[in-house]
């Protein structure tokens, strides 16, 4: 008998659970992490929601969408967090995912038009180094100059992607001549950003590709004004993330809320010092003290989603094919 | 020794083997299956296939003929501290990729301490990154592995031979001949095989130490057609080249293999009169000094990166050490369930079928084989929820070639010293595995089992697709530690990494060798 009363006792609080309903959010892993936003994004939204929100995290953004597509309409994710506009193309040919109902002020250095992702924060990419080291001004005095540099792999990390259409959205089909300049600057080419990053710290090169928001983290978080990002000429190229809600959802009025939410002020305010990156739309009080010592690049930079895959193949091969001999 | 009567059949083994090859192939077949775009290799796939194989031709070959005289070294010499010294020497092998890598350009970066004496004396600093330098670091990884094994084969032969080579008055040359070239030529091709396969599936070590896309790896090419491009079929294809390449090697490498035995003895200790001469004496204690400072000087810069960190670790990182040893012991319980059975059955029996089977969860990439079990799993079960189970059992599966590599020549000297006996004895069954087998195996079981804990301790896991974000392993919090730019906390998670392995390892190994059958 006693176990029947346990079994009653395990159903009944269960019933209660499910009553509260459930959201369920797939992110990058970072994000999820402790020490990323999800622990203050998700006391922020279970406060106003009503609800249980649930983070999976998966990899990095294109590894979350390989497992969207391994799951395809069963997946149990209402919304993915975390893709950006080299990805947002290829999630959307899928046909996974559906129209969102949000509107709001972005302060992107562009235009959002997209009726299917929301984006939720950018930054630039950019190369970090040590404040006293006379940097170049653009990628041709990198390439002619002795300084040494780490880079991510596009082929397995997103900033090492980026670098890749950042080189090709500035000098289009003189990408190849430019990447035969940096070849002898490239110390080595790491598998994600973490690798290269603390290379870079550990003195193996002058400058790694990361973004212009990373000195924040040393000047915010340890008080350490000794980093810098190089300011290019040619502009700089952009990472916007964003989020979508899946067309297989059960809770579809509560992704819609998540996402409306996700440009408010409450999650927001959260970003600049957790994922150390720019808001998507800035809120009231302003960015973290600290951000304005940050360069401010004149061009920024961004190839379309549309043409972000085919054009990524094309300067993939010139990538390889400087870098390789 | 096929169709010689053995007093336990080979039946479990067999199970075993067909266990360990339906989990592996079944999640490559999965992939296949799960595929819909064409597959096909491109020339940079072929361009990737070759420098694989040429940087693991080279890894294995160099760490081992290295091996061979350091452990020859260790097996003459008796010295204060050599245990606790062959316990740590070992500790590269299970070092996480990244935490090495770390290490090893703390000492041979353009920043290190080798370029920084070098700088001194006006010279330019190191020049690491090459092909070289994927060799260096495979070496560093493998060295203590292949030294190991090679040791144990010296450990394999019986003292009387080298009493009777002291009466006829054996020189280290007469020795070399006619006792140790044999042992060693019945060694060195299955560590050699091993060392191979697990160079195979390199990627982030061999692009970071290559310099760049020069060092494309069949890995990364998998990764490419996964992470970039989302073509599983292609990704499926190229983990079935890495299998075939290594399932080759292994192949060529028992074909080399001797099957005659050492001959059986007394187990008493060995004294080795024949190297005795005092330049043998400088030879060997130079070459363990040298063996030492390479694998030592990058582990003493990951303990001086991470010790200030250590203290004010973050309690996450605690947990997941927690959660990590949970999975490491798992892994050990696997283990052994499957290599125990499968080292006895190949000890039996002549057909390399089995030993092949074993290294399948080598060859395989592990990104491969999270997206097989991803797949399989998925229409049953969240495979978030079976993530730490899945990670236990392919860490095991990937422990057992090196299990085998340890437990199968001993078994195959019970086999022919006592099998036998036992038959006509009529012990059979559980009374011979607990009196006989298991006892004589004591030693190396535990020296399996170490490895198996402290590699399923530092291994990622293959489910960084579908890991659960509560129960983070040691690793991955070591990641998400670097991916929020604490870099200092996550060496010093390296450094807590590092010496929860060690201590699992040593555990081990020292347990086994406790009262083993002398």
């Amino acid at each position: 008998m006693k176990y029947l009363a346990f079994a009653a006792g395990v159903l009944s609080a269960s019933a209660v659970v499910a009553e509260t309903p459930e959201l369920t959010v797939y992110t990058y892993d970072s994000f999820v992490s402790d020490w990323g936003p999800g622990p203050a994004v998700e006391a922020a939204f279970e406060e106003v929601c009503g609800c249980d929100l649930k983070f999976v995290g998966a990899g990095d953004g294109a590894a979350l969408l390989a497992r969207i597509r391994l799951e395809g309409a069963r997946s149990e994710a209402d919304v993915v967090l975390g893709l950006d506009t080299n990805l947002t193309a290829a999630a959307a040919e899928t046909g996974l995912f559906a129209p969102h109902s949000v509107s709001a002020e972005y302060d992107l250095p562009i235009d959002w038009t997209d009726d299917t992702f929301v984006p939720f924060d950018w930054g630039y990419f950019a190369f970090v180094h040590n404040a006293d080291l006379a940097a170049p001004a653009n990628f041709k005095s990198l390439g002619e100059s002795d300084l040494s540099i780490v880079i991510q792999d596009p082929r397995s990390s997103t900033p090492g992607l980026g670098l890749l259409m950042w080189v090709k959205a500035a000098y289009g089909d003189e990408a190849p001549a430019i990447w035969e300049g940096l070849a002898d600057n490239v110390v080595t080419v790491t598998k994600g950003w973490s690798e290269a990053y603390g290379l870079f710290l550990e003195g193996e090169a002058d400058m790694v590709l990361s973004y212009t928001t990373s000195p924040a983290y040393h000047l915010i978080a340890e008080e350490d004004a000794s980093k810098t990002a190089a300011a290019f000429e040619e502009g700089h190229y952009m990472q916007i993330e964003v989020a979508g809600k899946l067309a297989s959802t059960d809770q579809p009025e509560l992704a819609d809320q998540f996402l409306q939410f996700m440009v408010s002020d409450a999650f927001q305010s959260i970003i600049p010092t957790t994922n150390w990156m720019y808001p998507a739309v800035t809120p009231e009080s302003g960015l973290p003290e600290g951000f304005e010592t940050l360069i401010t690049p004149e061009t920024a930079l961004l190839v379309p989603a549309a043409e972000a895959p085919a054009l990524r193949e094309e300067a993939l091969a010139e990538w390889l094919g400087a870098l390789s001999q | 020794m096929a169709g010689r009567a053995q007093p336990v059949s080979p039946g479990a083994g067999l199970v075993a083997a067909a266990l360990v090859a339906a989990i592996i192939l079944g999640a490559v077949a999965a992939v296949f299956w799960r595929a819909d775009t064409g597959a096909g290799l491109g020339p940079a796939d072929w361009a990737a296939i070759r420098f694989t194989v040429f940087q693991a031709i080279l890894s294995a070959t160099f760490s081992v003929l290295l091996a061979i005289p350091v452990a020859r070294a260790f097996a003459r010499r008796r010295f204060q501290g050599r245990g606790v010294l062959v316990t740590i020497l070992g500790a590269p092998f299970i070092l996480p990729v990244i935490v090495a890598v770390f290490g090893l350009l703390a000492v041979f970066g353009r920043n290190g301490w080798l370029s920084i004496v070098l700088g001194w004396v006006g010279l330019p600093p190191v020049q690491i990154y090459g092909l070289h330098g994927v060799v260096l670091a495979h070496v560093f990884f493998n060295l203590p592995l292949a030294t190991r094994l090679i040791l144990q084969g010296w450990g394999d032969v019986p003292a009387e031979q080298f009493r009777l080579a002291a009466q006829l008055g054996f020189s280290a040359s007469h020795t070399r001949r006619v006792i140790e070239w044999p042992m060693l030529a019945r060694t060195v091709p299955g560590v050699w095989a091993v060392i191979f396969a697990i160079c195979i599936t390199s990627f982030a070590v061999a692009l970071t130490l290559g310099g760049g896309p020069r060092a494309t790896t069949v890995e990364l090419a998998i990764y490419q057609a996964f992470w970039l491009e989302f073509d599983l079929g292609r990704a499926a294809l190229l983990s079935v080249i890495q299998i075939i390449l290594a399932g080759v090697a292994a192949a060529i490498a028992l074909k080399l293999t001797p099957f005659e035995g050492l001959g059986a003895g007394l187990d008493r200790t060995v004294m080795r009169w024949d190297a005795s001469a005092l330049s043998l004496r400088f030879w060997d204690a130079g070459l363990i000094a040298l063996a030492a400072l390479f694998l030592l000087l990058p582990m003493a810069a990951i303990v001086l990166s991470g010790f200030g960190a250590l203290a004010d670790l973050p309690a996450q990182v605690w947990r997941a050490a927690g959660v990590s040893i949970i999975v490491a012991l798992a892994s050990t319980a696997i283990l052994l369930a499957l290599a125990v059975p499968l080292s006895w059955s190949i000890a039996q029996a002549k057909g390399a079928g089995m030993e092949i089977a074993g290294i399948l969860g080598l060859a395989a990439s592990p990104l491969v084989i999270g997206t097989g079990f991803f797949v399989i799993l998925n229409p049953f079960v969240n495979p978030q929820d079976l993530a730490l189970v899945v990670t236990a059992l392919v860490n095991a599966l990937m422990a057992l070639p090196f299990a085998l590599r340890i437990l199968v020549p001993g078994a195959r000297e019970v086999a022919r010293g006592h099998g036998r006996l036992a038959v006509s004895l009529d012990m059979s069954g559980w009374p011979y595995l607990r009196h006989i087998f298991l006892p004589r195996m004591r030693a190396r079981i535990g020296f399996a089992a170490g490895l198996t804990a402290a590699l399923s301790m530092g291994d990622l896991g293959v489910v960084v697709l579908f890991a659960d974000p509560q129960l983070a392993t040691l690793p991955l919090q070591m990641y998400r530690l670097m991916a929020a730019y604490q870099m200092e906390a996550a060496a010093g998670a390296g450094l807590l990494l590092l010496s929860l392995s060690l201590f699992l390892f040593w555990a081990f190994d020292a347990g086994g060798r406790r009262g083993a059958a002398a």
